[in-house]
């Protein structure tokens, strides 16, 4: 059929059955734009910053496991939308971002609002496409998807020159694609998985180590089954916080700088990793010669590049976290899970000595037992987003995380003022359930402007902002590492909370004791807006335990005297 | 860790960014680029990249898998048994040497290419580090411009 490269744009979102795009017009895209208009396939949320709408779109992939598609203009749209291009690139999620780009004929001009959006964006996203002819634009669309949802997840960047969306031509959209060049292997080696199962069964101390590509792979149920057939135990990280299952007796929590003692411990003490889609990033790892070293490991990871990157690796596996735990399974038939027994005495022992904990007062409320508290009023019902600092790792830790894709975050790249958009995107994508932002003082401010945007399409986000009236993580490594200097880390000058939420037409509540924080979240749910719960917290509580960064696993700070 | 010198062949898409995907990776994660060459496979849309690089084991590894992981790459090969081959181009004054460049050049695959006026353009082609002696040795001659052509490599 004969359209408008513009009309090719809709018809592909529509073929890839999108039903909600993130985005913010302007002179490059406008052509797209009046397509838009006069369709209604998928709804457009304008939201009131590029950065927000790719977030948001982000936000939406990571909470339903579709791909996420946000739309900006060329220049300053583009450049705006480099964060949320580079949060999911770290993360591995699934995206597709559509850039207007300035006529053909003006490219390599320096026209008004051109930028080399390609040349930018390359070590940001998985791949990237500048459609150079009309011709192209399908087949280039039809790819972004299959790229962004294939292997191991991430985001692809198209940008389209104004005059190639105002040409007219033929549009057949693909049905097949097959690209010669990347073909990702899912099934893994038969031989190594045999191995692996071998080495599992000889091992007396052997740990599930769960990362973020368990959950991008929806391979949760499979790993618990895995857990539970062996009994062995597990860690997650950061990433991973769901996929066993907060009452899961075999979970030991989160490991890492915020990690807890048992989950720590274990890792340093293990004879063999099993490494189920993840990366040994530094936040987990603290120093690498020390690092599980008394371990072998399997690494199963659908990136093979991942793989003895930073770890030596004994038994690698390249493949889909389902897929590979799929074969396992049969493989270990016959395993004896009292092989490990002594192993979770050790673990339980350790858990017992230091457990998460806190220390509650009546003074003043303590953020862990905000996230505690709502965990326990809505538990599994919630998806939790959260900015990055205290707060996120608080929430990481006390939280009772029981479903993958429950808990949303950015913690490849740590950006802050991710947690609002993400959460307007997780709402939009699951508007049956509860959403709420954990964030903090400094990080709402990062993307305060999409209170209008969750007002105006009336996407009821609760916003719980742990105020500290700090920079808290840059205050808690200053309190320990550079003797209590607080460089530009006081937020003692603040907004009204309260008054910004009214004002962009949502509901704040101030709150200062249990008390109210209980009816101000009974509130919120009721009244079914967009709200800011600005939470008065104890200034100087830290995050603990703490490995300091570069220090062994092991070497944890459990206490500090300034709580 | 050791490092070793690497001659790494990268077979891609020949389209517009490809180049720049290549190179990109090599500077945005820290990797030596010690020469690179590039051109068209014939009768095929494909390009073959020549790249020697040097590196621990560990970072040529990474190097391997990480151009692998880009889209338009069909195939990476770690060349170990290889012929390798580098050209050079010397342009020299015309002077009473001739003959001793035209006896050098020979000694290296090569010979005077172009005589014009007040110059003389010598070439040679042959294995690097001989490459590298050519060069050592022309110095003698006074030589005015040197262009290396970068390494290119066949597995055997
Ligand atoms: C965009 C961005 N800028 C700076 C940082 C560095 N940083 C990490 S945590 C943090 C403090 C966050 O403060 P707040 O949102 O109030 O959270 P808290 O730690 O107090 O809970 C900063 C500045 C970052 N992660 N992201
Ligand atoms: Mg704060």
């Amino acid at each position: 059929m004969q359209m408008s490269g513009a009309q090719m744009v809709c018809e592909a979102l529509i073929a890839e059955d999108v039903k909600t795009v993130f985005g913010y017009p302007g002179g490059a895209i406008m052509n797209v734009y009046d397509e838009i208009y006069k369709q209604n396939a998928f709804e457009h949320i304008l939201n009131r910053h590029e950065q927000a709408a790719v977030h948001a779109a982000d936000g939406y992939a990571r909470s339903t496991g579709k791909v996420g598609v946000a739309m900006v203009t060329s220049g300053p749209g583009f450049t705006n939308a480099v964060t949320g291009l580079a949060t999911a690139y770290m993360d591995s999620i699934p995206m597709v971002v559509i850039s207007g780009q300035v006529p053909l004929s003006l490219i390599g001009t320096d026209g008004f609002q051109e930028i080399d959006a390609v040349g930018i964006s390359r070590p940001c996203t998985k791949h990237n496409y500048l459609v150079k002819s009309l011709a192209d634009l399908p087949g280039i669309l039809k790819e972004a998807f299959y790229i962004a949802r294939s292997g191991r997840p991430g985001p692809v960047l198209v940008d389209i020159p104004k005059d190639i969306t105002a040409e007219m031509g033929e549009f057949v959209y693909p049905k097949e694609i097959s690209i010669p060049t990347y073909k990702p292997n899912y099934k893994g080696n038969d031989r190594q998985i045999k191995k692996a199962a071998e080495a599992i069964k000889r091992a007396k101390k052997p740990l599930l180590y769960i990362g973020g590509g368990a959950v991008l792979s929806n391979a949760s149920d499979l790993v618990r089954e895995l857990a539970e057939k062996t009994q062995i135990p597990a860690v997650e990280t950061l990433m991973a916080r769901g996929v066993m299952g907060a009452k899961n007796p075999l979970l030991l929590g989160m490991l890492g700088m915020h990690g807890n003692y048992a989950s720590n411990m274990a890792m340093s003490e293990t004879d063999l990793v099993i490494s189920l889609g993840a990366r040994f990033d530094d936040r987990v790892t603290g120093k690498l010669s020390e690092f599980a070293k008394y371990a072998d490991v399997i690494h199963v990871d659908i990136d093979p590049a991942n793989i003895g990157k930073l770890v030596d690796v004994d038994y690698p596996i390249v493949g889909d976290i389902g897929t590979v735990v799929e074969k396992l399974l049969p493989a270990l038939d016959g395993v004896n899970t009292d092989n490990y027994r002594a192993w979770r005495e050790i673990l339980n022992r350790y858990d017992e000595l230091h457990p998460q904990s806190y220390q509650d007062s009546d003074e003043v409320l303590k953020p862990q037992w905000v996230i505690e508290r709502v965990g326990e009023l809505l538990g599994e019902d919630a998806i939790i987003t959260s900015d990055v600092g205290q707060h996120q790792m608080w929430a990481a830790q006390h939280y009772p995380f029981d479903r993958p894709r429950q808990w949303i975050n950015s913690g490849g790249l740590g950006t802050m003022g991710f947690g609002f958009p993400a959460a307007l995107g997780a709402k939009r994508g699951n508007p049956d359930k509860t959403v709420i932002n954990i964030t903090g003082d400094g990080s709402i401010l990062m993307n305060v402007q999409e209170l209008v945007t969750a007002s105006e399409y009336k996407i009821p986000v609760i916003n719980i902002i742990l105020n500290n009236h700090f920079l808290g993580m840059v205050r808690q490594w200053q309190t320990f590492f550079y003797d209590k200097r607080y460089s530009e880390t006081d937020l003692s000058f603040q907004p009204s909370f309260k008054a910004l939420a009214e004002a962009c037409g949502g509901i704040g509540y101030d709150v200062t004791t249990k008390e109210e924080f209980d009816a101000a979240l009974k509130d919120a749910i009721e009244q079914n807006k967009v709200c800011f719960m600005n939470v008065a917290i104890n200034r100087l509580e830290n995050v603990l335990p703490m490995v300091p960064s570069g220090g062994a696993l092991y070497n944890m700070l459990l206490e500090h005297k300034d709580q | 860790m050791q490092k070793v010198r690497r001659v790494i062949s990268v077979i891609v898409m020949n389209e517009s960014s490809v180049l720049a995907r290549v190179t990109s990776l090599f500077a945005g994660r820290g990797y030596n680029i010690d020469s690179l060459t590039v051109a068209p496979i014939p009768d095929s849309e494909l390009s073959h990249i020549t790249i020697v690089t040097k590196g621990s084991p560990k970072v040529i590894e990474q190097i391997i898998k990480q151009l692998h992981k880009l889209i338009p790459t069909l195939k990476v090969i770690e060349h170990e048994e290889m012929v390798e081959k580098e050209m050079v181009l010397i342009k020299f004054p015309i002077g009473e040497n001739l003959s001793n460049i035209q006896a050098l050049c020979s000694a290296y695959n090569g010979g005077i290419v172009n005589v014009g006026v007040d110059m003389v353009i010598a070439m040679a082609s042959d294995e690097p580090n001989r490459i590298r002696h050519f060069i050592e040795a022309a110095h003698r001659y006074n030589p005015c411009e040197v262009v290396r052509g970068g390494v290119v490599a066949i597995e055997r």
